[in-house]
């Protein structure tokens, strides 16, 4: 892989701060700058088909560590498509093909060794609707370090869920009833209680498709403050309807429209100042 | 078009009568076909209840027996093999003589031995056998009359009708009342009809035979065509790829499902019995032949229920980095055990309904004993009462209708079972 060359030899993975993205194809038509500081994930000319349609074309753009990348554009833009490649959930779908190189810090997750169960649990994620288990809360945020075999005894089982959940910021209300069932709690406590879910795991990138579309304001800016805090631990990628959302909890913005990657930019500057008509046309309001 | 307000209204009043009395006409329809049906299923079970209740008692005569040592052992050996063998009808004989004497010749004296049981000399003879020192002695005993007393007693012979049209003698008759005179005839709880195997004689035919014949063979079914149909669903609902065989597969397994059941029947005789060489008239071939039956039902079924768990369960379960069989395993399954519950209740009661096919691999022989394991001979409780009801004597009827309403009661044991299961697994939480 060519971030391995590339990387210097005296750093590790973990501190390597991956200024050293692999070269954008030259037929990346994208507006703006896609290489990012500190990439972990890379996507360079990925392209989605479904079947015999084509659901993005040659996407290419890096996301980083402390980040958050918003990804905006209208309905079926491909932008949920794309987020959804970052972890292959797309392997579920029927005839989805997806080709093009995303690479996980050198390792490109598309490869035939790449085992996706591992994948996973590197890269996390968060779902439109609030999904828990029908399970208890606790067994709700156990069962990811449980299959993935990381609490050694009961004693840190415990203390992993105590943590997830309290990172969640959901511990003070659900603490005195961790045993009732994850689809008893609001829809803004289900979808932290799916966020704490996915940090037990301690993943590397956490991908959200819309978390917020189901909720109400309140719940929406508890999940946003959450996003903010988890930005400190993990390179986080959201897919969401609302620009001002993008606009409040974003570093960097993604706009697509009809399957291309129209323009992307620190999030300031795509707001203020849009390069692309398109781009220009959705944030101030003429379609969308 | 304008139409004032006032003729608008009035022509919605006038629509609105007619919806009412459609809809009124269309809940009359459905509360007639409910009680057409409730009506139907009242009649079904006063008929059965009326006919087969009096098959649970059995009318039994008090007897003075001596035990002849002349006949039962003449040469004084007292050897268990010549105790065994002897002519204990002759002491029935004697006995009913002494009750009623005057009896003389063949055709009187065979007559008034068919008041009594074919079951109570060897009832003696198991007396005697166990007890050798009773020879000699005197005994009061309760045996089975024979079944023609039996159904006059419970007052179903026609007593009225020409001597020849009837089973029973005028002779008998007399015989009869004079025991009930005497209060020696009564009638007592059947519990033969609960322990015994199948037999010519109806007063000792029992359905225990047919109940562990079905137990068996049901068992046999429900280890086979529950793992085996609920895999087969999870492998084509959530492992199998869509394409021309799976396609192909699934087409196979609905009209399966349409197969007339009496198809499955020559399927088995031809692969199980010709082929494989297995036993005839065995549970372990019956419940081969009744999985074929049920697993097309319980595959469909499974499959349903698995398409109906929701598929953001998937996802959540995907996204955490759960493999596909662990995702199936911990929470598909799981949600959709109910429904392939259903769909196991639904395939057992017809399997336990099932006679045709069993016809073909020999289940519908006539078989005394019951059965002691998987591959002895045995017969059902269906094929039971399709036996009964082909037979001549007046207490086989009765009888017909008493299995009946014992595989009704193992029908709705058998649900109740699994409806108690499936609440379980029901716990929504």
């Amino acid at each position: 892989m060519s971030t391995a060359t590339l990387a210097t030899p005296v750093a590790t993975a973990a501190e390597e701060p991956a200024a050293t993205s692999p070269p954008v194809p030259e037929n990346c038509k994208t507006v703006g700058r896609v290489t990012a500081d500190g990439a972990l994930l890379i996507a360079r000319g990925v392209n989605v088909f479904y079947g015999e349609k084509q659901a993005i074309t040659e996407v290419s753009i890096d996301i980083a560590r402390n980040q958050v990348l918003a990804m905006i554009g209208p309905s079926g833009c491909g932008k949920s498509t794309f987020l959804r490649c970052l972890n292959r959930m797309n392997d579920t779908i029927e005839g989805a093909r997806v080709t093009g190189s995303i690479v996980l810090e050198g390792q490109d997750i598309y490869d035939k060794h790449q085992d996706v169960v591992q994948l996973r649990a590197r890269v996390g994620m968060v779902f439109q609707k609030p999904n828990p288990f029908p399970k208890s809360i606790y067994e709700n945020v156990a069962y990811g370090p449980r299959i993935h075999g990381l609490a050694a005894d009961r004693v840190e089982l415990d203390e992993i869920v105590h943590t997830s959940l309290q990172r969640a910021g959901l511990w003070d209300e659900v603490k005195d009833r961790l045993t009732s069932p994850g689809t008893s709690l609001s829809g803004g406590q289900q979808q932290r209680l799916c966020i704490a879910r996915t940090i037990a795991v301690n993943p590397e990138v956490i991908l959200m498709d819309e978390p917020c579309s189901a909720l109400d304001p309140i719940a929406t800016a508890r999940i946003e403050d959450l996003i903010d805090e988890l930005r400190e631990s993990y390179a986080i990628a959201i897919v969401t309807h609302s620009m001002q959302q993008a606009a409040r909890v974003s570093q960097r913005t993604a706009y697509f429209h009809l399957g291309d990657l129209i323009e992307v930019g620190e999030t300031d500057r795509i707001f203020t100042n849009p390069r692309h008509k398109l781009t220009e046309d959705y944030i101030t309001g003429r379609f969308g | 078009m304008n139409r004032s307000i006032a003729e608008t209204r009035a022509r919605v009043e006038r629509s609105l009568k007619r919806r009412r009395w459609a809809e009124r006409r269309f809940q009359a329809y459905g509360l007639g076909a409910v009680l057409l049906g409730v009506g139907f299923v009242a009649i079904m079970f006063s008929s059965l209840i009326s006919q087969g209740w009096s098959a649970f008692r059995q009318a039994y005569v008090t007897l003075e027996v001596f035990y002849d040592p002349e006949i039962i052992d003449p040469d004084g050996t007292r050897k268990p093999e010549d105790l065994a063998i002897a002519d204990y009808a002759a002491l029935i004989r004697n006995s009913l003589k002494a009750k009623f004497p005057g009896v003389e010749g063949r055709a009187a004296t065979k007559q008034l031995a068919g008041l009594v049981s074919g079951s109570a000399a060897q009832e003696l003879q198991r007396r005697v056998v166990a007890t050798p020192s009773l020879i000699g002695q005197k005994q009061t005993l309760v045996v089975l009359t024979s079944d023609t007393v039996d159904q006059l007693l419970k007052g179903r012979i026609d007593r009225t009708l020409e001597e020849e049209n009837r089973t029973i003698s005028d002779q008998q008759i007399r015989w009869a009342d004079q025991w009930v005179r005497d209060g020696q005839l009564s009638l007592r709880f059947n519990q033969r009809f609960f322990t015994n195997g199948d037999s010519r004689e109806p007063e000792q035919a029992g359905v225990w035979g047919a109940i562990v014949g079905s137990i068996y063979t049901l068992g046999v079914t429900l280890l086979l065509s529950f793992p085996i149909g609920i895999a087969a669903a999870i492998y084509l609902e959530e492992f199998a790829r869509r394409n021309r065989w799976t396609d192909l597969i699934e087409v196979n397994i609905n009209n399966l499902a349409a197969v007339p059941s009496i198809v499955f029947g020559l399927l088995g005789l031809a692969m199980f019995l010709n082929f494989f060489g297995m036993p005839r008239s065995a549970p372990l071939v019956g419940g081969l032949v009744l999985t074929l039956l049920t697993l097309p039902t319980i595959i469909i079924a499974s499959r349903a229920a698995l398409k109906a768990v929701p598929p953001s369960i998937r996802e959540a379960a995907l996204g955490m980095g759960a493999s596909r069989i662990q995702t199936v395993m911990h929470h598909v399954l799981p949600m959709a055990m109910p429904g392939m519950l259903t769909g196991t209740i639904i395939g057992m009661a017809r399997a336990l309904g099932e006679t045709a096919p069993l016809l073909m691999i020999g289940m519908v022989a006539f078989i005394v004993d019951v059965p002691k394991g998987l591959t002895d001979p045995a017969t059902v409780l269906p094929v039971q009462v399709f036996l009964w009801a082909g037979s001549p004597e007046r207490a086989f009827l009765e009888r017909t209708s008493a299995a009946i309403l014992v595989l009704l009661a193992f029908l709705v044991l058998m649900n109740a079972t699994a409806v108690v299961l499936r609440n379980r697994f029901e716990r929504r939480w």
